[in-house]
């Protein structure tokens, strides 16, 4: 059984005026499988990811179906929902400062779950919360300070902890690397890629930036103006682009790539300038 | 630094008076009805701020004033933080319907004058020290709910409250955990200007007639029964005038410096 099955899922305004957000995209999550959900903004990626959870804020609702470890989420009653959240799926989004509380101790936020989902407590609980940051290579310390204490990179990290600390089958990660500078976000989607495989987890990986995308994830889906326009495994997808958008996505990465290659090589003395 | 000493002078301020409101319980240098006392008598060794026309102590009036005002201004923060905090809850979490049946109701209440309003009340009720709390609490209410909500709805929409609902946190847990931590520093500082204003509602009222009844001596009541006699005995007015400068100062004192002391985030900028 796929850990996610998405079919035909639409994105409609309640009162039903104009075109659906998303329109009638399907796609699928094996345990342990990673996809990319890439698409320029606006394109009904954001929102693909909140229906997979039941979180579509009010105002939008879906229609379609959409299988979550199981669980029909389409429809479903919030209090089945909360069984399933927490175990089957964790998100991390893409600004570190509005994924934290601001007034909570990162050490609080990360024991949360643990707490709520592992049961434990007291010293268990503490020792618990240093596994979750050493496992983001964050120092123990960093528990005891408040989000605005730490850098963006290491609030990403801790927002990370957070969300694995239930153990989640999928995460998904919903441009998690786009608010932070370059070599952080190198290092992110380094830490990303070795979790997920460390924990066999299932991986919705959702970016505007194609060359993101291909550092953790093989299978992409584009999506464009709410429509999935080409699915596949990467390569393919660059060789034999198909449709106007996904040519475009990928001449566009192309001229960057080249235009890389063509800036003379940066040596390290330099870049420090 | 500057920000400090207007906490500690807030803190000075509000705790004189309540010490005053406190002893007032106990011991005052009469008892409340005492008229044995010469009629508008001036400062001196017997009465230390003189007595008023019916010859009772003015310092003992005022004692008994400021558990008044102590009493009205707690008591109606009380009840508007509840009764606003909760509505204001509601609004939040309410779909657009009751949203906006809650905000335009909100908007008649605030629009309402306050001292109209506490005229209705005590109209019906008659009046009391209750009345009074009743009253200025309500008008209060439809503040705090109002903002309330503003502030609800914004930490609703963060990104941690969808990460919370996604690991499963439910809806109370989320309020509790998230939603009041996050919105008690910028109300705990409306809430204490709201006590302010309560207190100065309160003699207003008095001051109309429509306060606690006698004996009672509210500030606003010493000011009026001294207008008649202000020039012939004025510290029967000023010192009630002062006295509720003082209480409004310190609490408005209190509320700046309470922000920066609630607020982690602004902890660091000190």
């Amino acid at each position: 059984m796929s850990l996610l099955s998405v079919s035909d899922l639409s994105i409609l305004l309640k009162s039903g005026e104009g075109q659906p957000i998303v329109d009638r995209i399907s796609f699928a999550l094996e345990p342990g499988q990673r996809l990319g959900l890439i698409g320029e903004s606006g394109s009904g990626k954001s929102l693909t990811t909140l229906a997979v959870t039941g979180l579509l804020p009010p105002g939008l609702r879906a229609t379609g179906s959409v299988l979550l470890d199981g669980t029909q989420v389409i429809g479903a009653r919030d209090r089945t929902l909360d069984r399933v959240r927490g175990h089957a799926a964790a998100v991390v989004f893409q600004e570190p400062s509005t994924a934290l509380d601001p007034l909570m101790r990162l050490g609080k936020q990360i024991a949360e779950p643990l707490r709520r989902h592992r049961g434990l407590r007291g010293a268990a609980l503490r020792s618990a919360v240093a596994a979750a940051l050493d496992e983001v290579a964050l120092p123990t310390r960093v528990a005891g300070a408040y989000p605005h204490e730490v850098s963006g990179g290491q609030r990403q990290r801790a927002a990370i902890a957070m969300a694995l600390a239930c153990r989640p089958k999928l995460l998904i990660a919903d441009e998690p690397t786009t608010a932070l500078d370059v070599t952080v976000q190198a290092e992110v989607l380094a830490l990303l890629d070795r979790l997920a495989a460390a924990h066999d987890m299932a991986l919705l990986f959702v970016s505007h930036d194609l060359a993101v995308i291909g550092k953790v994830t093989d299978e992409v889906l584009v999506l464009s103006q709410g429509r999935a326009v080409r699915t596949g495994p990467l390569a393919e997808v660059l060789s034999n682009p198909g449709d106007d958008y996904t040519r475009s996505l990928v001449a566009s990465a192309r001229r960057l790539d080249a235009a890389l290659d063509l800036t003379p090589e940066v040596s390290d003395d330099s870049r420090g300038a | 630094m500057r920000r400090r000493a207007f906490l500690v002078t807030g803190i000075v301020l509000v705790a004189v008076v309540l010490a005053v409101a406190l002893l007032s319980l106990f011991w005052t240098p009469f008892p409340a009805a005492d008229t044995t006392g010469g009629r508008l008598e001036g400062p001196g060794a017997h009465h230390l701020l003189g007595t008023d026309k019916l010859g009772r102590d003015l310092l003992t009036r005022l004692m008994i004033g400021a558990r008044i005002a102590v009493a009205v201004g707690a008591g109606a923060v009380a009840l508007g933080a509840l009764l606003g905090g909760a509505a204001g809850l509601l609004a939040a979490f309410a779909n657009r319907w009751l949203d906006d049946s809650l905000a335009a109701l909100l908007d008649i209440l605030i629009a309402f004058p306050t001292l109209l309003l506490a005229m209705l009340v005590v109209a019906a009720r008659g009046a009391s020290l209750a009345s009074a709390i009743v009253a200025i609490g309500l008008a209060m209410s439809a503040i705090v709910a109002r903002l309330t909500r503003v502030l609800a709805k914004r930490v609703l929409a963060m990104d941690y409250v969808t990460a919370a609902r996604t690991s499963g946190v439910s809806w109370p847990r989320i309020v509790w955990a998230h939603v009041l931590p996050n919105i008690w520093p910028t109300l705990a500082v409306n809430l204490a200007l709201q006590f302010g204003l309560a207190v100065l509602a309160e003699a207003s009222l008095s001051y109309l007639g429509l306060g606690p009844p006698p004996p009672n001596a509210s500030w606003g009541r010493l000011l009026q029964e001294a207008q008649s006699t202000v020039l012939t005995a004025p510290v029967g007015a000023i010192a009630p005038g002062v006295l509720l400068v003082v209480l409004v100062v310190g609490v408005n004192l209190l509320a700046d410096g309470l922000r920066d002391v609630a607020d982690p985030t602004r902890r660091r900028h000190r």
